[in-house]
């Protein structure tokens, strides 16, 4: 069980048993845009949505709602915790060093002044079949973002 | 385990044949390996089965010996190829009762064999003398149920929107049977075909077929039956289940990836238009025109999976030889310890039928409210390999409220040991997820 003990981290267990603001929001300040995304993972159909509320430059809130299992939806209690009320440009660096950790095959030591408890998902990057569950609110967070009209995905069209 | 009583005179359960699983197992050479320093647990035959050394020496020994192109060589190796895989369709027609091995079409799996038939509804459909029992249009009916797998359900949904014909269903109860109670409304004279599953690859539901195959004689439609899952566990006979088409594939049944089939009745086959067009389907080709081979070749176009079919006609021998009764009883008994098993496992819920009669051995669950992802995520590190997810059969899991299901799946090598390992492993699951 001790491999297992590192994909089920305690932090991992704890988000996934008291996620931190959950549930989909209208913004607090009229003057924001709100936009959404919502991504499946079609192997398992797991689905998140996830909502940005920007001014342009402050992420003021990003609420998600969501089912899936235990690392999909701790990955986007993290992802809240991290990015909410965060500089957009701080929160793509913070977006681009978490896909780097799951992409690095367990290869990468995770900056916890970066990613806070997203160090907890080193460990997940190293079950390929596991890092699409991870990264799943993080995709949808960057779509929705790029539709709030903050940075850019590939996947949403001028 | 539920001892059930059978009255003085009627066969008994040691009339049933049995087989040695500990031999058997020992012709497989993977399930001697370990997976997270435990012994392999493979409760995942519903998505492919092991294959056996025979299996396997015979795809060997096919490379290394008879290896050549089909139907076309003169030569030695040529014969020898060609006699192989002829004599391995031979094998597969005997092993479902089909009448001539002509009425046995190779193909990748059973989605290819499929959307063979659903293609050649629809280019009988452009053909102004196309036969009229393939011919599509709007008005007419396809018919198939919410128990499908993914490949039963799309190649219909794309043949109506090429066609304009209107797709139609069967529900499945809360049992997890098919509910057959709409079925004068459901198949009527505007039905061109009715397709189903002929055990569920998710629930295990067996569907007794005969009452719908009378409807379906009755208005005049056909009826494919997807075997997938019934083929590799029980004795087929195409002649008494009495369907127009039937399909599986080869890597379920113990056979190489790669290789499946399409059994069609001989007078169908040969009256639907070919689906794909290319080397071996011709019987001649100008550049204006071409005329086409009879079935099986019609629908066999290009290179063949050659080394595939005939290490099929191993795995049929393989099969033959401990013997398709012996197997399903077997996997009976199997369905039956599994299911008094998970009654003593807290919180699970069993998905399709909860007694072992009209159900094969693969058993989809719920253990509380933790995904099965994270289920098979524990049991893989205790050796136990499940499926996990939707198991391409979405509307099924959306029917059960579910988003997944975590799912076990037994064949001839499965033992009472190993379900006693799941169990034991739902147990840790529950542990780290409280």
């Amino acid at each position: 069980m001790v491999q297992l003990d590192q994909l089920y981290q305690e932090i991992i267990l704890d988000h996934y048993k008291r996620p931190h603001g959950r549930g989909l929001r209208d913004a607090d300040d009229s003057g924001d845009q709100v936009a959404e995304a919502h991504h499946v993972n079609p192997t398992c159909g797991d689905e998140v949505t996830v909502r940005v509320a920007t001014d342009g430059t402050v992420l003021h809130d990003i609420s998600y709602d969501g089912m899936g299992c235990s690392i999909s939806q701790a990955s986007a209690s993290v992802l809240h915790e991290l990015l909410r009320g965060r500089n957009a440009g701080e929160a793509f660096e913070v977006h681009e060093a978490f896909v780097e950790l799951m992409s690095g095959r367990g290869q990468v030591t995770p900056d916890e002044d970066v990613l806070g408890d997203g160090v907890a998902f080193a460990g997940v990057a190293r079950y390929p079949a596991r890092v699409k569950c991870a990264l799943l609110p993080w995709m949808a967070f960057k779509d929705a973002a790029a539709r709030a009209g903050v940075g850019v995905s590939p996947e949403v069209k001028a | 385990m539920t001892s059930i009583a059978i009255p003085a005179g009627m066969p008994q359960y040691d009339d049933v044949p049995r087989f040695d699983v500990v031999r058997v197992r020992a012709d497989f050479p993977i399930l001697s390996r370990e997976i997270n320093g435990h012994p392999l647990v493979y409760l995942d035959s519903a998505n492919t089965s092991h294959k056996p050394r025979q299996v396997l020496d015979v795809l060997d020994e096919h490379y290394a010996r008879h290896n050549a192109n089909v139907s076309r060589s003169v030569h030695t190796l040529g014969t020898e190829a060609t006699e192989a895989y002829e004599g391995a369709r031979a094998k597969v027609a005997a092993f479902i009762n089909a009448p001539s091995p002509d009425e046995v079409v190779f193909t990748k799996n059973s989605t290819e064999a499929i959307n063979i038939v659903a293609y050649a509804f629809s280019n009988a459909s452009l053909r102004p003398d196309g036969d009229p029992r393939f011919r599509l249009g709007p008005g007419d009916e396809v018919v198939i149920s919410e128990m499908e797998h993914h490949s039963n359900i799309v190649p219909w949904q794309l043949l109506c929107e090429r066609t304009g014909a209107t797709l139609r269903w069967f529900p499945v109860t809360d049992q997890g049977r098919l509910d057959e109670s709409g079925l004068d409304d459901l198949v009527t004279e505007r039905t061109k075909i009715v397709s189903l599953v002929h055990v569920s690859n998710i629930l295990g539901t067996v569907n007794a077929t005969s009452r719908i195959t009378a409807r379906v004689r009755e208005v005049g439609a056909l009826l494919l039956l997807d075997c997938s899952q019934s083929v590799p566990h029980l004795p087929m006979d195409v002649v008494d289940l009495d369907a127009d088409y039937i399909v599986f594939t080869g890597h379920k049944m113990l056979g190489p990836t790669g290789i499946g089939v399409l059994w069609g009745r001989g007078e169908l086959l040969a009256a639907m238009p070919p689906v794909f067009g290319g080397g071996s389907m011709i019987e001649t080709v100008t550049m204006a025109r071409s005329t086409f081979a009879a079935p099986p070749a019609r629908f066999e176009a290009g290179t063949p999976p050659i080394a595939e079919a005939v290490a099929l006609g191993a795995a049929v021998d393989y099969l033959n030889g401990v013997g398709m009764r012996a197997i399903q009883w077997h996997e009976k008994e199997l369905t039956a310890y599994a299911l008094d098993a998970f009654a003593t496992v807290p919180d699970l819920r069993i998905f399709g039928p909860a007694v072992p009669v009209g159900r094969g051995g693969t058993i989809s669950f719920a253990l509380g409210d933790v995904h099965p992802h994270d289920v098979g995520q524990v049991l893989d590190s205790l050796g136990v390999q499940v499926r996990v997810g939707h198991h391409c059969a979405k509307p099924v899991c959306s029917r059960f409220g579910v988003p997944a299901m975590t799912r076990a799946s037994f064949y001839l090598y499965t033992t009472t040991e190993e379900i006693d390992a799941l169990v034991g492993g739902l147990e840790q699951v529950r542990k780290v997820f409280d």
